[in-house]
């Protein structure tokens, strides 16, 4: 795997990257994929919640809440 | 919320859902969409069934069905769960997936929403990957037009080979043209002409291994394609549903077999491994959307959300978000509180002013004493009591509610709280089933189903009692006023009420996530599964729809179940405080044996068995406690609601007794609608009797605890 990715966890509030891999697999990976995260999709993360997990990000044009734990399974390359 | 006849409703495939057609020219309509999209608003506007909505994802829960009359004919509307995808992985969404790909609806409306049609196109194209017959109905053009979002209608017809239609549902806009596009479609008036999806060449070429074959087997019943790339697929719940649907099962076939087993080796041989090729689909539904998109919407504002980020950034920000939910969720119950005093004095006074006129009408008429105690002693002053108490409450709460839910609010609760239910080891949905429990316990066990893991989805129905529903509020209500509220007096009053109604729900909610923490940590044992939620943009309530929805769904339904109820709980009441066995009523030798156990909670007999009758509605808990009391003879003439703090004081209760009723309120055995909700949801009686003694035993141990401590403190 390329060392430019990051997982979308870590990417910075207000920034915006392009997804390149998903990680997970069964149910979750199929959850990704329904909400439209395939290859070169761009995410940007909005929001923390209060707690600072989960985020709620941009896909698609929807705004949606994923835990860390998902966020860590999708590989991104900031932009 | 979903406290309808509906909210009892089944899978699709069980033989409850089956619709009678009175005539042969009747049409059975599928509505589909993606979870918040307002279809429920479509469904209502075109059917005149109240489906309760809310701008939260996951509302219908279950199937709900409805009928419309256009041009002459009957078309019957299933209303069916919102669902991203056809390829299901909750129970939910497979109920969704079973009535769009087996339910044989005459025609499919899937609604989309305009300010985010991408990501609505993959539902839409899936379904046209199944069936010819679909119109879609691209909803909310106006939130898209504040958005300055432009759509070329025509040109995604085109590109889709189906109608779309731009509806405004509840402007009742676009629905005439709605319904003439379904009536041509489902009459075959109108030959659609959909998009024919393609994937790269290794996967057509494996379909085409399949196809002849299946067409041999299912003879046209089904999409041959469709079940082709199913198969290859391999996802076990839908192939079961294709078993029932045909009923036979297509792998039982060697030849089938052997021909699948070939296809599947062409597809490694060219490295696609079962998982790449669930990708692969995917990529390309997504992708043609994106390709659709490009070429029918124009955002002439590329900030076109700024306004709902705006308002994220204070509701869920680090500081404040919290507590904002926090003075909401008071200001919800002050208004409430605040509001409810006044009709309720003169609802109370009205009543009980006919009840005089009835007894002098008995008195002139010469009817038997024991004729007026039944009637007007037990049954009218029990119903008189359940209005008084809880009608304004109610009519007052709803709405509010309401307000709160349409406006988009109820998502950013979950979003809020996330981390709390993580740190459980519970789904972060079971913030919004557990909302769904603040309208009526039954429905937030059927709202679990939106929770996809078996293990999460069980903690959330367990869980959901503590929650107080609407039949509890009024207790908590009344009695948080009425009694605690009124130790303050003067302006602290409503203030104090407020304060602690707040904390009730707080703790509630506290023992929500305490109760699933020990579950997942002992009996159901295991680690938080994926979860994703959407935060839908905010939208501005329409006030007046939500005065009307809410009276009439939600405020009397919930009293007519409780007047149902409490007026044969008044005539047992009556009866059993009449009924005298040696010198003691019945009533007395109950709560006699029950007063032990209830002191050592802190309360008495009588309302022990106020909370036991009250198995069938909650509601009318208070209203008993109030009947036993005034049959138990003390006190016989009850004026106005001042007099009921003197009733109740002069039973000896303190500061404490109050505590501990709302306590108890808040924990204890569901009521008996939610019992057998539980039993249908989990099949399982094992579950339902943990669901009934998990609450009823926290909230006696935590009812001991306050009460004895407070004793040794010798504070009350």
């Amino acid at each position: 795997m390329n060392n430019q990715y990051i997982p979308l966890s870590l990417l910075p509030i207000g920034k915006k990257a392009k997804v390149k891999a998903l990680t997970s697999d069964g149910t979750t990976r199929r959850r990704m994929l329904d909400l439209g995260l395939i290859s070169d999709t761009v995410v940007e993360a909005l929001q923390k919640s209060p707690s600072g997990d989960p985020t709620a990000y941009q896909i698609r044009g929807a705004v949606i809440a994923l835990r860390s734990d998902e966020a860590n399974k999708i590989m991104v390359e900031a932009y | 919320m979903g406290l309808t006849s509906q909210s009892t409703g089944t899978g699709v495939l069980d033989s409850e859902l089956r619709i009678e057609r009175s005539t042969p020219g009747d049409k059975v309509i599928a509505l589909a969409g993606n979870p918040n999209v307002g279809k429920s608003t479509v469904f209502n506007s075109l059917t005149g069934l109240k489906q309760h909505t809310g701008n939260w994802p996951g509302k219908t829960v279950t199937n709900a069905l409805g009928k419309y009359l256009h041009k002459g004919k009957n078309f019957y509307m299933i209303d069916i769960p919102g669902t991203y995808s056809l390829m299901a992985t909750s129970a939910e969404e497979e109920v969704a997936r079973d009535f769009v790909c087996f339910g044989k609806p005459d025609a499919t409306v899937v609604v989309a929403d305009a300010t985010c049609l991408e990501r609505n196109l993959n539902l839409v194209l899936q379904t046209l990957e199944t069936t010819d017959r679909v119109v879609v109905c691209v909803n909310l053009i106006d939130e898209a037009k504040r958005k300055k979002i432009n759509i070329d209608y025509s040109g995604l017809s085109k590109l889709l080979g189906v109608p779309v239609i731009p509806t405004i549902a509840r402007k009742n806009k676009g629905l005439t043209e709605l319904m003439d596009a379904v009536y041509e479609v489902a009459n075959k008036g109108l030959v659609t002409n959909p998009i024919k999806i393609t994937y790269d060449n290794t996967i057509e070429q494996a379909i085409k291994i399949l196809e002849p074959k299946i067409w041999e087997l299912v003879d046209g019943r089904i999409n041959n394609r469709w079940v082709a790339l199913k198969l290859l697929d391999g996802d076990p719940t839908l192939l079961k549903s294709l078993e029932k649907y045909l009923g036979f099962n297509l792998l039982e076939d060697n030849e089938m077999l052997e021909l699948l087993d070939s296809a599947k080796k062409h597809l490694a041989n060219n490295h696609i491994k079962p998982d790449q090729l669930r990708d692969k689909i995917v990529s390309r539904l997504v992708h043609i959307a994106e390709d659709i998109t490009a070429n029918t919407v124009t955002f002439e504002n590329k900030q076109y959300n700024y306004t709902d980020r705006k308002i994220d950034s204070i509701l869920t920000s680090r500081t404040l978000g919290i507590p904002i939910m926090l003075c909401l969720l008071a200001l919800v119950f002050w208004l409430t509180i605040e509001g409810a005093n006044i009709p309720s004095g003169i609802i109370a006074n009205f009543l009980f002013a006919i009840e005089t006129k009835l007894t002098e009408l008995f008195m002139s008429a010469g009817w038997p004493e024991w004729l007026h105690g039944i009637l007007v002693l037990g049954m009218y002053r029990t119903l008189a009591w359940v209005v008084s108490v809880m009608l304004p409450p109610m009519a007052i709460f709803f709405p509010l509610f309401t307000l709160l839910e349409d406006s988009g609010y109820l998502p950013r609760i979950a979003f809020n709280l996330d981390n709390f239910f993580k740190k459980a080891c519970a789904h972060g949905k079971q913030a919004l089933t557990m909302c769904m429990g603040f309208g009526c316990n039954a429905a937030g066990v059927i709202g679990c189903r939106i929770i996809d893991s078996p293990r999460e989805r069980l903690i959330a129905i367990l869980t959901n009692v503590f929650v107080p529903c609407n039949g509890r509020f009024p207790t908590l209500i009344a009695i948080g006023t009425i009694f605690i509220g009124g130790t303050a007096g003067g302006a602290f009053r409503s203030l104090s009420s407020t304060l602690v109604l707040t904390a009730i729900v707080l703790l509630g909610i506290f023992m929500t996530l305490l109760v699933s923490y020990i579950l997942s940590k002992t009996i159901l044992k295991g680690l938080p599964s994926s979860f994703t939620l959407e935060l839908p943009p905010y939208r501005r309530p329409q006030v007046g729809r939500i005065i009307i929805r809410s009276i009439f769904d939600r405020t009397l339904f919930v009293l007519g179940r409780a007047v149902a109820i409490a007026a044969p709980a008044g005539l047992v009441i009556w009866l059993m405080a009449n009924i005298k066995v040696g010198d003691i009523s019945l009533l007395t030798y109950a709560a006699n044996f029950l007063d032990p156990f209830g002191k050592l909670l802190g309360m008495d007999g009588y309302i022990m068995m106020a909370f036991i009758l009250g198995l069938p509605a909650n509601e009318i808990v208070v209203p008993i406690i109030i009947m036993s009391y005034m049959a138990s003879g003390s006190m016989l003439e009850l004026e106005e609601l001042e007099d009921l703090r003197n009733l109740l004081v002069s039973h000896g209760w303190t500061w404490l007794t109050g505590v501990c009723v709302m306590l108890f309120s808040l924990m204890h055995f569901p009521c008996g609608t939610t019992l057998w909700t539980i039993r249908k949801e989990t099949q399982s009686m094992k579950w339902t009797l943990a669901s009934f003694a998990i609450p009823t035993a926290a909230g006696i141990i935590v009812c001991f605890i306050v009460a004895n401590l407070v004793r040794l403190l010798g504070l009350a």
